[in-house]
């Protein structure tokens, strides 16, 4: 929202400079987000008279003396072809900062400073303007889109500064407004925010006019009253389409508008002053001089004043004649009802749009427009009623119309015009607040936000401004009152009056937590990666077209492919973090994600669907199979379960480095080596190790830790070194020693050996065992024990001593 | 030989093989030579039962100070060789000890979890308990039931990532609140951390990032309740000095509403480039529980009342660490990740 304070001087009169009213303004919620101030390239420019001007011969250039008051009179060479003795033009004094611009002599190249110099051998001591030099449009002053120099009026004194002669001392706020307050998207609500501020009154806009002609009025139906509350249209005759006057254009050129003509400058200007979007319409290109707002019939189709053609459903608002649209309600006007040159009828018309139906055409449409913004916002229907009177006003004091007496106002079901009354407790108020606001400071506050307010005693009764439609309950009325008492007078308390709570991690928080910190000081960096990926993330791990992996919940409006789909594993997303640390030369690291995927029932989905937690880890460069099986051997440790591990295939791993892990026979995840197809793929040069485990399954297993005594008896531990068949697994060895006797605590693999004296289809592994006693001395029997444990390695395994 | 002589040579023999040990090892060998049970002294004192009776006291006397003054003799060089040989060992062992310690490198956590840790130890210590609620939520606890139904301009403050026509992914923690007040009955004060979605993407904005919000509804809340309360995370997560500042905002849910700025923790306010040149530092966004939440949850708002607050984590770990792009934190790249230790 640009608001120029020369024209919020209007409505208030502002007597602080421009950086105290925006600290103000942003105490009571209006964030200037920039100050703009036009006019902070221009230095040093004055006025000043050609009083001698003397062609110089077999150039184009004049030499001439410019009085420039009390700043003295200069000789300066100048090369405009509009140079004449008599005339007052802008004079930049040696040192003066001004635009250059390029060979047009209007596109603004840069700021450049004025120097003493000779042009052509003729002394020249600075330099006369153009309008396009000091930063002054055609719709600024007259005269200022001309190449040659900018002529000033007669009267302006010789040496004055040109800056407020111009307005170039103006500044524009860039203000943030909130999506509460649609009324403050108008140059009138910031005034009146701004009137509040200073205690001062806000003039209203001048909507005052009497008819020139007694007009027939329109015909005007409403169909769709849920998407059109309030309609009104009133006529303009005899119109006289002309340039706007000076005053007008350059308003609508502070804001950023170009300006058309006077009818369309009249609603552009009203936009911008009171924050309502209005259309004038070229009544004789009307069917029938009437109007219909309706939804469009579907396939139906409209041009817009902008030459794009659009083909429309019946969800889309339009405004038709007797039988064509004529506009998109709200967003744009019909090319076929423009105001052209030619118009010599016009019917404007002030409405209020429902605003999701305003943002739901231009959305589907992408068609957006400044009109557009302000229905989605909201607006109000007082503004509807002062916008309509205010046009006609302008156009009488534009005198470029007759003014129809008679008009058509079309109140629908929906519309709404009481003014809201309701009762506030003062008390009410600050016990939310926490403070002591005194009863009349807030009275106060209110008559100046143009509240209507009687008081009895620790009661407010308030009439809300009508086009304060964001005032709901009593704590809005709280916030206006707080917000020009200053938040700073809210001091901290401690919740005085709460209860006590008991706070902190729920127990499955506080095992994600100890998760986390052991996987940490295994030396593996914690990762977060996004939840979404691309379908072709699945095609890169080889995951087959079958594959459940692969019923992934789709993004209805993702931001692009890469990020469309659910996550249904983590796989994908570590490999990415893996390749994107290799290609940036990373060649060796650890990571691991405990993070969400998302399991859907069914597809499309319907219903909420499960959010699984999984851990997924992954290791490359210098690392193995065994470093991976650590750690997750690590994580089973935390979570105080034992796993196994069953040799499996995935289709993206290794086919002879890949295992299944269960957990009490219950499947948990998986844990290999990246296939080497895959990973020639990628172009990948170090070896990449994957596992996933699914945390939601874990945590049923999970238990808690206990303490147990230490062992009165020390522990007994013998190492064995056994010979066995090549296809025997180190598992199964060790779950036929586990099973053989209950004092076995331990088995660690030491060594594996094969080859020498062994003999060719066998291996030798060597394992420490420990038994642990509960209670007793079992040092006389672990003899015993080992020799079990033998017999039953040679029973099942064939397993021997070696 | 009589016994008097021998005690004699006993004296320089003594004298003679200490001055050939040179090590302590030695000494103890020398030493059981003359001191041991059959050593040489020990020898003489059991020729005394062969000494005249009244010379008995005299030899006596000339044996025991053999033995003192030997004893004497073997301590003293002991000490001296213990000495220099201790001394040699430690020239031997001497390291350099400005060669490279062996560190076991450790792992990181996330900045995300690092400042999420944090902020739950502060407000956990207040009273807090931690909620998490699901990703994908339907649009009554996204939007509806926050204060913002279908046709509010506020559905456009965040676009909305959608999975089906009523599903979405939640675009703030804030729907977490809806589902608490509808369980739970006051005192509430819990706090909801979690990954949010919006569609939104460049160099402060991440389509996905971490909130965490605060809720407190319980009889007699006020809008001083809160400004204590953020008083107190801004000092305790940025340092004792920070101060806060409260600000007119707007959100659907809370009313009024407020933004929350704190004083810049890196130039004390006076103006910088972390704060822009304001001296304030924007963290959250807070406010007073709209009535129409409360009652839309079965709580009774002329009861009770409560505030809510709700960061960026992201936000936060970004300007506590310095980090300048968002994306760095979604990136994995271990040279960003390992600085972060604890």
């Amino acid at each position: 929202m640009k608001a120029p304070l020369s024209w919020l001087k209007d409505y208030v009169d502002i007597d602080i400079p421009a950086k105290e009213l925006m600290d103000k303004l942003f105490s009571c919620g209006f964030e200037v987000e920039e100050l703009i101030d036009i006019g902070k390239d221009i230095t040093g420019v004055v006025v000043g008279e050609v009083t001698e001007c003397e062609p110089v011969e077999g150039t184009h250039l004049h030499v001439c003396k410019a009085d420039c008051g009390d700043k003295g009179v200069f000789q300066i060479c100048c090369g405009a072809d509009n140079v004449k003795k008599g005339i007052k033009v802008p004079v930049a004094l040696a040192g003066a900062t001004v635009y250059s611009t390029g060979k047009d002599h209007k596109t603004v190249e840069g700021v450049t400073t004025i120097k003493k110099g000779k042009l052509r051998g003729i002394e020249s001591d600075g330099m006369m303007c153009s309008g396009a030099e000091i930063g002054v449009s055609g719709d600024m002053f007259d005269g200022g889109d001309y190449c040659g120099l900018l002529v000033l009026p007669g009267d302006w004194e010789n040496g004055a500064d040109v800056k407020p002669l111009l307005g170039l001392d103006d500044c524009i706020f860039d203000i943030a407004v909130t999506a509460n307050r649609p009324d403050c998207q108008s140059i009138l609500g910031i005034a009146r925010e701004i009137a509040a501020l200073l205690g001062k009154p806000c003039k209203e806009p001048d909507c005052s006019f009497t008819p020139d002609i007694k007009g027939d009025a329109m015909k005007i139906t409403v169909s769709a009253p849920d998407l059109c509350p309030r309609y009104i249209g009133r006529c303009v005759k005899d119109v006289k389409i002309a340039p706007s006057p000076l005053w007008l254009r350059k308003r609508l050129a502070l804001c950023g508008l170009r300006p058309i003509n006077n009818i369309v400058d009249i609603t552009n200007f009203i936009l911008l002053e009171l924050g309502q979007p209005m259309h004038a319409f070229d009544l004789a290109t009307l069917d029938g001089r009437e109007i219909v707002v309706r939804r469009a019939k579907d396939g139906e189709k409209i041009v817009t004043l902008d030459g794009n053609e659009f083909e429309l459903t019946h969800e889309n608002l339009v405004i038709c004649d007797g039988g064509k649209p004529c506009a998109l309600a709200g967003i744009m006007g019909g090319l076929n009802s423009e105001i052209t040159e030619n118009t010599k009828e016009v019917m404007f018309e002030s409405a209020k749009f429902a605003r999701d139906s305003i943002r739901r055409t231009s959305r589907s449409l992408g068609q957006h427009s400044d009109s557009s913004a302000l229905f989605e916002k909201g607006v109000n229907e007082y503004t509807v009623e002062t916008a309509s009177l205010r046009a006609l006003h302008l156009i009488q004091e534009l005198g470029c119309g007759a003014v129809a007496s008679e008009y058509t106002d079309v109140k629908t079901e929906y519309s709404k015009t009481a003014r809201k009354k309701m009762s506030v407790g003062v008390k009410q108020i600050n016990d939310l607040l926490g403070i002591e606001v005194p009863q009349n400071k807030m009275a106060e506050i209110l008559k100046n936000l143009s509240f209507g307010v009687t008081e009895e005693k620790g009661i407010l009764n308030l009439t809300v401004p009508r086009w304060r439609e964001d005032i709901d309950l009593y704590p809005d009325i709280a916030e206006e009152i707080i917000r020009f008492y200053g938040y700073d007078k809210v001091k901290g308390t401690f919740l005085p009056s709460a209860h006590i709570t008991n706070g902190g991690y729920s127990e499955a928080q506080k095992a994600e937590i100890r998760l986390k910190r052991a996987l940490t000081e295994s030396g593996l960096s914690e990762i977060s990666t996004y939840s979404f990926y691309s379908p072709k993330d699945f095609d890169t791990l080889h995951i087959a077209a079958d594959d459940k992996l692969r019923k992934a919940i789709k993004v209805l409006n993702p931001i692009s492919e890469e990020l469309s789909v659910m996550r249904t594993t983590l796989a994908p997303s570590v490999l990415q973090v893996i390749v994107r640390n290799l290609r940036r030369g990373n060649l060796e690291g650890k990571v691991y994600e405990l993070a969400k995927t998302y399991i859907a029932g069914n597809l499309p989905i319907t219903n909420f669907p499960e959010e699984r937690a999984a851990l997924a880890i992954g290791i490359w460069g210098k690392h193995d199979f065994f470093d991976l099986k650590g750690i997750t051997e690590k994580t089973a440790a935390v979570l105080n379960v034992k796993f196994e591990y069953v040799s499996a295939k995935r289709d993206f791993l290794h086919p002879g480095i890949t295992a299944e892990i269960f957990c009490e026979d219950k499947y948990v995840g998986y844990l290999g080596m990246l296939s080497p197809e895959i990973a020639a793929e990628l172009s990948l040069e170090r070896d990449v190790f994957i596992a996933e485990l699914d945390y939601e399954e874990l945590k049923k297993h999970a238990k808690p830790f206990k303490y147990s005594p230490i062992p009165k008896f020390p522990v007994e531990t013998r190492d064995l070194a056994l010979v066995c068949g090549k296809n025997v697994t180190c598992g199964d060895l060790e779950k036929v020693i586990y099973g053989a006797c209950k004092y076995v605590t331990d088995v660690k693999l030491f060594d594996v050996y094969e080859g020498g004296q062994i003999g060719k289809d066998k291996k030798s592994m060597a394992f420490t065992i420990t038994f642990t006693p509960a209670d007793e001395d079992i040092s006389e029997r672990v003899d015993g024990f080992v020799k079990k444990i033998l017999g039953n390695l040679k029973f099942h395994l064939g397993a021997e001593l070696r | 030989m009589d016994i008097e002589s021998d005690i004699k040579a006993t004296y320089s023999d003594v004298d003679e093989a200490l001055g050939q040990v040179t090590s302590t090892k030695q000494l103890s060998e020398t030493k059981l030579r003359f001191l041991g049970k059959t050593g040489r002294v020990s020898e003489l004192m059991k020729r005394m039962r062969d000494v005249a009776a009244e010379k008995k006291r005299e030899i006596g006397q000339l044996l025991n100070d053999l033995r003192m003054r030997t004893e004497e003799k073997f301590a003293a060089l002991g000490e001296s060789l213990k000495k220099k040989e201790l001394e040699e060992r430690y020239a031997a062992e001497t390291v350099d000890v400005t060669m490279p310690g062996r560190v076991k490198e450790s792992g990181s956590f996330h900045p995300d979890t690092l400042i999420k840790d944090e902020l739950v130890s502060i407000f956990s210590g207040m009273g807090f308990e931690v909620f998490e609620g699901p990703e994908i939520e339907n649009d009554y606890y996204n939007f509806t039931a926050l204060n913002t139904p279908a046709d509010h301009p506020a559905r456009d403050m965040q676009d909305t990532f959608y999975l089906s026509p009523s599903l979405l992914l939640r675009t703030q923690t804030s729907a977490g609140q809806i589902r608490v007040m509808e369980s739970k009955k006051p005192p509430i004060k819990i706090l909801s951390p979690g990954k949010v979605y919006r569609s939104d993407d460049d160099a402060t904005h991440s389509p996905m990032f971490s909130q965490m919000e605060g809720l407190v509804v319980d009889k007699g809340i006020t809008l001083c309740d809160l400004k204590g309360m953020l008083d107190e995370f801004a000092k305790r997560v940025f340092g004792e000095n920070v101060k806060t500042r409260l600000r007119p905002s707007y959100f659907p849910f809370t009313e009024p509403s407020v933004e929350v700025d704190v004083s810049c923790f890196e130039c004390g306010g006076k103006g910088c480039r972390l704060c822009k040149g304001t001296g304030w530092i924007e963290v959250l966004g807070a406010g007073m529980v709209n009535r129409r939440v409360l009652e839309g949850c079965g709580i009774d708002p002329d009861v009770y009342s409560g505030f809510a607050f709700g960061m960026g984590i992201e936000r936060i770990a970004m300007l506590k660490y310095g980090i300048n792009n968002m994306k760095l934190l979604f990136e994995g790249d271990v040279r960003f990740l390992k600085q972060f230790k604890d």
